[in-house]
């Protein structure tokens, strides 16, 4: 398995960079001495059981919430970073969100749009392309609360999208996209087009960090993963490394094999044959 | 496939379709029902100023008003009554300036207390910062003449509008504290809370009024239902400042509130600074409504009707939201004051007992339509 820090660093002002980050609530550590590289141009993706601290690591590297480590992004100390800087570097989809007041589609993915994006024009075109995008065009005019619960999503990811538009800005690093469970309350056909989205961002040479819960898309779309359980960092590494059976049962405490998949290289994840479900 | 679905779905019925741009955009709205609402608000002074139990040809003075502020000194003109000029600019005007800035300074702070915890029912009056801000005032009124004369006379005409604010400052914090656990605002602790709050500043208030003389007892009473009664250019003077400071600034945290719309998080997200918005939004909520509960009482409702009324109109977008409710507000406020003055002249009726008749119910209503999104 390849341990990033034991590699020369692969150019630190391109990545994401979390080193030996615990991050505690109360008296409680949720995420304990992990440490991972993420490089701009790729998808990561973040698994593991329920509880294992994946979204409180990313809230960590979202800079929600205090962690012990180090955390860089383009290099830059996370904690040195206001929010303005920070919201220009990367974009963050929360798990799940509440609206406090009817605001029009359009007006929750203008809340995105940064404040240099000047003319009306601009920001409404801006608006548009990313409703596109999640394949909601022509949705701009709709209440927010009059959505479903994966238009929302979509929405949000169309909001977020707006606020880090260009992967990589002219003569800038690379942004960064954040997204906690991007497609959980999503049908089957918008989880794939959702991380083909998030996959082409990365192809553009922005970088995703995702955590998932679906294996199968995850084997389909990351191709670096980062395996949690109970708080700690299990495994890293690039996808065909952890999708091996004994990784992913040992990391879910529960017997999975893998099939291959339909077009070959990318498996299957599948409980075993004769697991029980108890 | 999406298009199609969008097709065939029944549009929104929470907006009304007059009401909304089908690029979902609805600045150009809530422009034009703001220079609108700026024309209202000056066909209600001035019918504020010609109605009462004199009737006052208020066209005919407008050019005498600009004269005297011009040089005060000099005489009126042959067919200008003496006794309307000094009713009007004595009277009537500062009445009808204090209702604008008061109806401004309930609204706005009510809208920005919405946009801060992220309900549509917080409200200062609701959540008893209003009653923070009442006993604020009256142990001034009561004990400024006593223990607290120094501070008193050091003050000024600001010492009451001063201790309101200070009293609603330290119930708005408090409320803060106790309602928000881990940056998420719980509605039903809020409200729980600023009852208790609310319930403990009256009775403290009630102790004070077995201290106070007899024209002490009077001045407490007038906190009781809140009134614009005996309001005169001093009133003004003191209120002004404070008020149109926050009037002025809270501008200039729309941008911040709009972001909130979305959960701290997420506001931080977008570059919004949550901390530093929070505290601002709070003491000038604190201030404004202070100064409003030291110059008219406590005058319910407003704070709430007001931003609900323009939500359902131009939308929350609090940049045009904050500067549509100053206005709304001063002119719902003035012509309940006008209401309460001529109904039972020539006596007249608090005004909070106007706006209570007129908001109670529309709270309920509020509280029945959106039972789902406040989480109650």
């Amino acid at each position: 398995m390849i341990d990033p820090f034991r590699q020369p660093s692969q150019g630190r002002d391109t990545a994401l960079a979390v080193e030996n980050v615990t991050v505690s609530i109360g008296r409680v550590a949720i995420v304990r001495d992990v440490s991972f590289h993420a490089h701009a141009g790729q998808v990561l993706a973040i698994i593991g059981p329920s509880g294992s601290g994946k979204t409180t690591l990313m809230k960590a590297i979202s800079g929600d919430i205090a962690h012990d480590g180090r955390i860089f992004l383009n290099g830059a100390d996370l904690r040195g970073l206001g929010p303005e800087p920070l919201a220009d570097m990367r974009g963050v989809l929360p798990q799940s969100s509440q609206i406090a007041f009817p605001l029009t589609v359009a007006e929750v993915i203008g809340l995105g749009v940064p404040g240099h994006v000047a003319t009306r024009n601009a920001r409404a075109a801006r608006i548009s392309d990313a409703l596109e995008k999640v394949g909601l065009g022509g949705f701009e005019g709709r209440s927010w609360p009059d959505l479903s619960g994966g238009e929302q999503q979509r929405v949000q990811l169309a909001r977020v999208l707006c606020q880090v538009w260009e992967p990589v800005p002219e003569g800038a690093s690379p942004r960064w996209l954040f997204l906690d469970e991007p497609v959980s309350s999503l049908d089957i056909k918008h989880q794939y087009q959702i991380m083909a989205l998030a996959a082409d961002y990365a192809a553009r040479g922005g970088g995703v960090v995702a955590v998932m819960h679906d294996l199968n898309l995850t084997a389909a779309f990351a191709d670096t993963v980062l395996v949690m359980k109970q708080g700690r960092r299990l495994a890293f590494g690039a996808g065909e490394e952890i999708f091996r059976p004994e990784l992913l049962s040992r990391a879910y405490d529960f017997p999975l094999r893998l099939v291959p998949g339909a077009a070959g290289d990318r498996p299957v994840i599948v409980p075993s044959a004769g697991a029980s479900f108890s | 496939m999406d298009t199609a679905t969008s097709r065939r779905q029944e549009p929104s019925v929470r907006i009304p379709k007059v009401l909304r741009a089908p690029d979902g955009n609805r600045e150009t709205l809530a422009r034009s029902v703001i220079c609108l609402l700026t024309l209202v608000t000056l066909l209600a002074a001035l019918a504020s100023l010609a109605i009462g139990p004199i009737a006052i040809p208020v066209l005919k003075l407008l050019p005498q008003m600009a004269t005297q502020l011009v040089s005060p000194g000099d005489a009126l003109p042959q067919d200008v009554s003496m006794r309307d000029w000094i009713v009007v600019k004595d009277i009537r005007l500062p009445r009808v300036i204090l209702g604008l800035l008061v109806g401004a300074a309930l609204a706005v702070s009510g809208a920005v207390m919405q946009g801060l915890f992220r309900n549509p029912l917080a409200d200062p009056g609701i959540i008893g910062v209003s009653a923070g801000a009442g006993l604020g005032a009256s142990m001034f009124i009561v004990l400024g003449g006593g223990v607290l004369a120094p501070v008193a006379s050091l003050l000024g005409i600001y010492a009451v509008p001063l201790a309101a604010f200070g009293g609603g400052l330290v119930t708005t914090l408090l409320l803060y504290r106790i309602g928000t656990r881990g940056g998420v605002t719980s509605v039903a602790t809020l409200l729980l809370a600023g009852i208790a709050l609310g319930a403990l500043s009256g009775a403290v208030t009630g102790v004070l009024v077995y201290v106070a003389d007899d024209q002490q007892l009077r001045d407490l009473q007038f906190w009781g239902l809140g009134s614009l009664a005996g309001s005169n250019w001093e009133k003004v003077a003191s209120a002004a400042p404070i008020i149109g400071t926050m009037l002025v600034l809270v501008p200039f945290l729309a941008r911040g509130l709009n972001g909130l719309t979305l959960g701290e998080a997420a506001a931080g997200h977008i570059g919004i600074r949550v901390q530093r918005l929070k505290s601002i939004s709070i003491l000038l909520v604190a201030a404004a409504t202070g100064a409003a509960v030291a110059v008219s009482g406590g005058i319910g409702f407003v704070g709430i009707v007001v931003p609900h009324l323009l939500r359902l109109t131009i939308g929350p977008d609090h940049r045009y939201l904050l500067p549509a409710a100053a206005l709304l507000g001063g002119v719902m406020l003035i012509a309940a004051d006008t209401l309460s003055r001529t109904i039972v002249a020539p006596a007249e009726m608090p005004i909070g007992i106007v706006t209570a008749f007129a908001g109670a119910p529309f709270f309920l209503w509020i509280l029945l339509r959106k039972r789902g999104l406040t989480g109650l």
